[in-house]
């Protein structure tokens, strides 16, 4: 390779970073080069991200050295990092939402006058959209952004703070595959433009498609560096997690559908929807004349590009959402309009999709999380009173049946890792033997092994009978899942097709617009 | 060099900055009270060495004010009922995030309506149905102030803290225009306040001392509370609510209605305040009933960490400050300006201490 006679982008030696007592980073090695796209791939708790918080200048190392283009350099606070070209997009963007995209690229913009030069920036915007793949409205404000175009702003915004070496902390969990593929493409003319791109991610798949070399973490140390041309999925994942994975293995050409509990197309409809319409935050019509059935022991997985009615569908099924026009009937019952709580008591569970923001809280301990469901019910809840002894039991128990890593049950949710958080939501989802579960990205942000769990208990609850609506934007765990995928486009249900003929290919055009005529497909249903 | 490195450089050299800590272990939440203290003793007899006093005997007049004697102690335990009552009330509300600065609005509804009671509604009955009466009419007072600002927050989304504080006014002027007007004592030589209240309106005393029931109202109301917080399904509700309401929205609790349940309680307790001040010290309504109590105790309130226990506590310790700096005036003949002084500088180390607590300085 030719690059190596440039000097290394970033080359941290031994880098040692302790947490109260926990060692994060343990004699940490890793080189990053300019024009390469470098992955960082490793379980939840690897050390990944807080290696490159020490690069972002986030943290201080305990011990080791950062270089930089060739240099030495101590980071005392992000903007030093700033300072010498580094940018990072973590997974919780930055971004003031009532603002618009414009003026967040001014904010903290050094060297400006008394007035916002906001003509400018937003000539640049349009400029560095056009020329990266990164198109998005200048003028928009931040929350009327899908979560994709959030995260091209968070770009956006680091390459017009002139960075050179540019961090992406799991950017493809919150996007969808289009999306994902776009960003792939705008990584890869970034390098090609002379960039280092950090890559840190849990999808294998991605990683090998966008990468030039592959370092793996484990338990805070690297374990490997590699050329990606020189390595396979099932090597990498081994490398991962330390031992071999069956999913990896059946993934490959696997019937999504087992064939235990009741035969779907013959039992009842759990959840109907007829001619559903409701409205999003901008007071615009986010869904529109939504038909929808899901049968006893079905998943029904719904397909789509972010921001074309999934949260809106998610909502308006869980009561969270008023609905304008037709019924929504959850085992034969109109529950149109019911409220949350009524909804709930019908029989639903729900994995929503951000868990901190909605399923949990984060600043109260297990046990206040376990119980948020059954706290009005005994043996929890005697009359007005909550019984101590009875929440204790069934917190222990919850965090037994669904193996729930934590010290114990008095330690903030906040401190767990993603997939213990999202296990122990899950958990106190299906106490009580839910008919209907609403999952919404179910794995997002969560570890591999995690990942595997989750998709076990979807499989058994399935198996029970219990009816599963599952909104994803990874589109494999759609496919791994579902017994029938519908496709949310333009808030409509432009495709819904049984699990044999959702092909990629043909969920990526229905999930474009495309609609099945036009794709020369038989309209199913 | 530019403008942005120069920016950079600058920063490089200050050399503290503010960082959150991570939970702070028992003897740091035990030893910064004791340290703020210690400091603000310290610099507030620089203050009076500078006014030309002797520090030490004036700090001896304090503490001899507020603990030397029953007498002290009593008349500390006397301000500490309204501090303790209207810090558990705006603690509560502080629990779910509403910012109810009413409460002394709240203790004047209560002291007016118990005023009502006890002057105009049953004036001839015997002690205990007319004691009952008034605290009802207290706490209905108080939850009456306290829902004006709930009912608005529930369902029109009006800034709690703005309307409470605003309502502050009105309640206070109200009861001025009361005690000068319709309700006014016609044998008050003009003295702005109301008849006597019958004896069968005043609380029951401790022995010559002006300690009154309202102590047993205040640690009741903390028990309660306790309980409330700590073993209710409704307690529960709240402590979700405030901490992420997205979440209680999610588990299908009904926000609009606590925040109201919740508005009401908070101004209750404070009326009780109002109505114990009236039927256990004043024997009437009169100007300046409070000395601002209402806004004390949302310092009660968050020295107290919102715990019942804690705010118990707290309310004893402002109690004493505030006797202590009454007994200086009084006692040593210093200028008015000198107990409101040193009670500042307490309480400015105190806060301060508490902030360094969950905040610290490191070297860059």
């Amino acid at each position: 390779m030719t690059q190596a006679e440039q000097p290394l982008a970033v080359e941290l030696r031994g880098i040692t970073k302790r947490f109260a007592g926990v060692v994060a980073n343990d004699d940490v090695t890793f080189e990053a080069r300019f024009g390469e796209v470098h992955a960082l791939v490793g379980e939840n708790g690897a050390g990944k991200s807080t290696l490159m918080s020490i690069l972002a200048g986030l943290y201080r190392p305990d011990a080791g050295t950062i270089r930089v283009a060739g240099e030495v350099v101590t980071f005392r606070s992000p903007r030093d990092s700033i300072a010498r070209g580094i940018g990072m997009v973590y997974q919780h963007f930055m971004l003031v939402e009532p603002f618009t995209v414009a003026e967040n690229m001014l904010l903290g913009k050094e060297g400006q006058g008394t007035w916002l030069e906001t003509a400018a920036i937003e000539r640049e915007i349009d400029e560095l959209g056009r020329r990266y793949g990164l198109a998005v409205d200048p003028r928009a404000r931040i929350w009327q952004l899908s979560v994709g175009e959030q995260q091209r702003v968070e770009i956006l915004r680091l390459l017009e703070r002139g960075a050179r070496i540019l961090i992406l902390d799991e950017p493809t969990a919150v996007l969808t595959p289009q999306e994902s593929a776009g960003l792939i493409r705008t990584l890869r003319e970034l390098a090609a433009d002379g960039f280092s791109i950090i890559f840190i991610s849990h999808k294998l798949d991605e990683v090998l498609a966008v990468a030039d070399r592959v370092t793996v973490m484990r338990r805070g140390r690297v374990v490997a560096s590699v050329e990606a041309a020189a390595t396979t999925k099932h090597d990498l994942a081994r490398l991962m997690v330390g031992r071999e994975l069956a999913s990896f293995v059946e993934h490959e050409g696997e019937a999504p559908r087992e064939g235990t509990g009741p035969s779907p197309t013959t039992s009842a409809p759990v959840l109907e929807l007829s001619g559903v319409g409701a409205m999003g935050d901008r007071g615009v019509p986010a869904l529109t004349d939504v038909n929808l059935q899901v049968r006893e022991g079905e998943i029904l997985g719904i397909a789509g590009v972010a921001g074309n009615g999934q949260r809106e569908l998610e909502q308006v099924v869980t009561g969270l959402r008023p609905v304008t026009t037709g019924t929504v009937r959850i085992a034969g019952r109109d529950v149109t309009n019911c409220s949350p709580a009524e909804i709930s008591a019908a029989g639903v569970a729900h994995i929503p999709e951000d868990r901190l923001a909605d399923g949990l809280i984060p600043s109260m301990d297990l046990t206040g999380n376990a119980i948020l469901r059954e706290y009005r019910r005994p043996p929890i809840a005697r009359g007005p009173f909550l019984i101590s002894q009875a929440i204790a039991s069934f917190a222990d128990r919850l965090l037994r049946d669904y193996d729930v890593k934590a010290p114990n049950r008095h330690v903030k949710v906040r401190t767990l890792s993603g997939g213990n958080q999202q296990k122990l939501l899950i958990g106190r989802e299906l106490t009580g033997s839910p008919r209907l579960i609403v999952a919404v990205h179910p794995t997002r942000g969560v570890d591999v092994g995690a990942t595997e769990t989750i998709h076990a208990i979807l499989r058994a609850q399935r198996a029970r009978g219990a009816a599963t609506l599952l909104i994803s934007e990874d589109l494999d765990e759609i496919l791994a899942l579902s017994d029938r995928v519908a496709v949310l486009f333009g808030g409509r249900i432009v495709g819904d097709l049984p699990a044999a003929a959702a092909t990629p290919d043909r969920l990526g055009l229905l999930m474009a617009g495309v609609t099945t005529q036009e794709a020369g497909a038989a309209v199913h249903d | 060099m530019t403008e942005a490195s120069a920016v950079v450089r600058w920063r490089e050299r200050m050399p503290l900055r503010v960082e959150r800590t991570l939970e702070p272990s028992l003897t740091v939440r035990i030893l910064v009270p004791i340290v703020s203290i210690i400091l603000a003793l310290l610099t507030g007899a620089i203050l009076i060495l500078v006014s030309g006093e002797n520090p030490i005997a004036v700090y001896r007049a304090m503490a001899r004010g507020a603990f030397g004697d029953r007498y002290g102690v009593a008349e500390t335990l006397v301000k500490a009922i309204p501090l303790l009552l209207t810090g558990l009330g705006v603690a509560i509300a502080f629990r779910m995030q509403l910012w109810n600065i009413g409460a002394e609005g709240q203790l004047y509804l209560g002291a007016i309506f118990a005023t009502g009671t006890a002057l105009f509604l049953f004036p001839d009955w015997p002690a205990v149905p007319l004691i009952t009466a008034m605290i009802l009419a207290g706490l209905i007072g108080g939850a009456v102030w306290g829902l004006i600002p709930g009912v608005l927050r529930a369902w029109t989304g009006a800034n709690e803290t703005i309307v409470s504080l605003m309502l502050n006014y009105v309640a206070i002027l109200f009861s001025e225009y009361l005690v000068h007007g319709p309700w006014k004592n016609p044998q008050g030589f003009g003295f702005p306040g109301t008849e006597q209240f019958p004896e069968a309106a005043w609380l029951p005393r401790y022995g010559t001392y002006r300690v009154h029931l309202g102590l047993v109202f205040g640690l009741v109301a903390a028990v309660v509370l306790w309980v409330i917080l700590r073993r209710t399904r409704w307690g529960y509700e709240l402590a979700v609510t405030g901490e992420n309401p997205r979440a209680a929205r999610y588990a299908g609790m009904r926000t609009r209605r606590n925040i109201i349940l919740v508005m009401a309680l908070s101004g209750a307790l404070a009326g009780l305040a109002g109505m114990s001040e009236v039927a256990g010290v004043g024997h009437q309504l009169q100007r300046n009933l409070s000395p601002g109590y209402g806004y004390t105790a949302i310092i009660v309130a968050w020295l107290g960490r919102l715990h019942p226990a804690g705010i118990v506590l707290v309310s004893f310790l402002l109690a004493a400050l505030l006797v202590g700096g009454d007994q200086l005036q009084m006692g040593m003949g210093l200028p008015a300006a000198v107990a409101p002084m040193l009670q500042g500088t307490i309480l400015f180390f105190l806060l301060g201490g508490e902030v360094l607590t969950r905040w610290r300085l490191a070297r860059r």
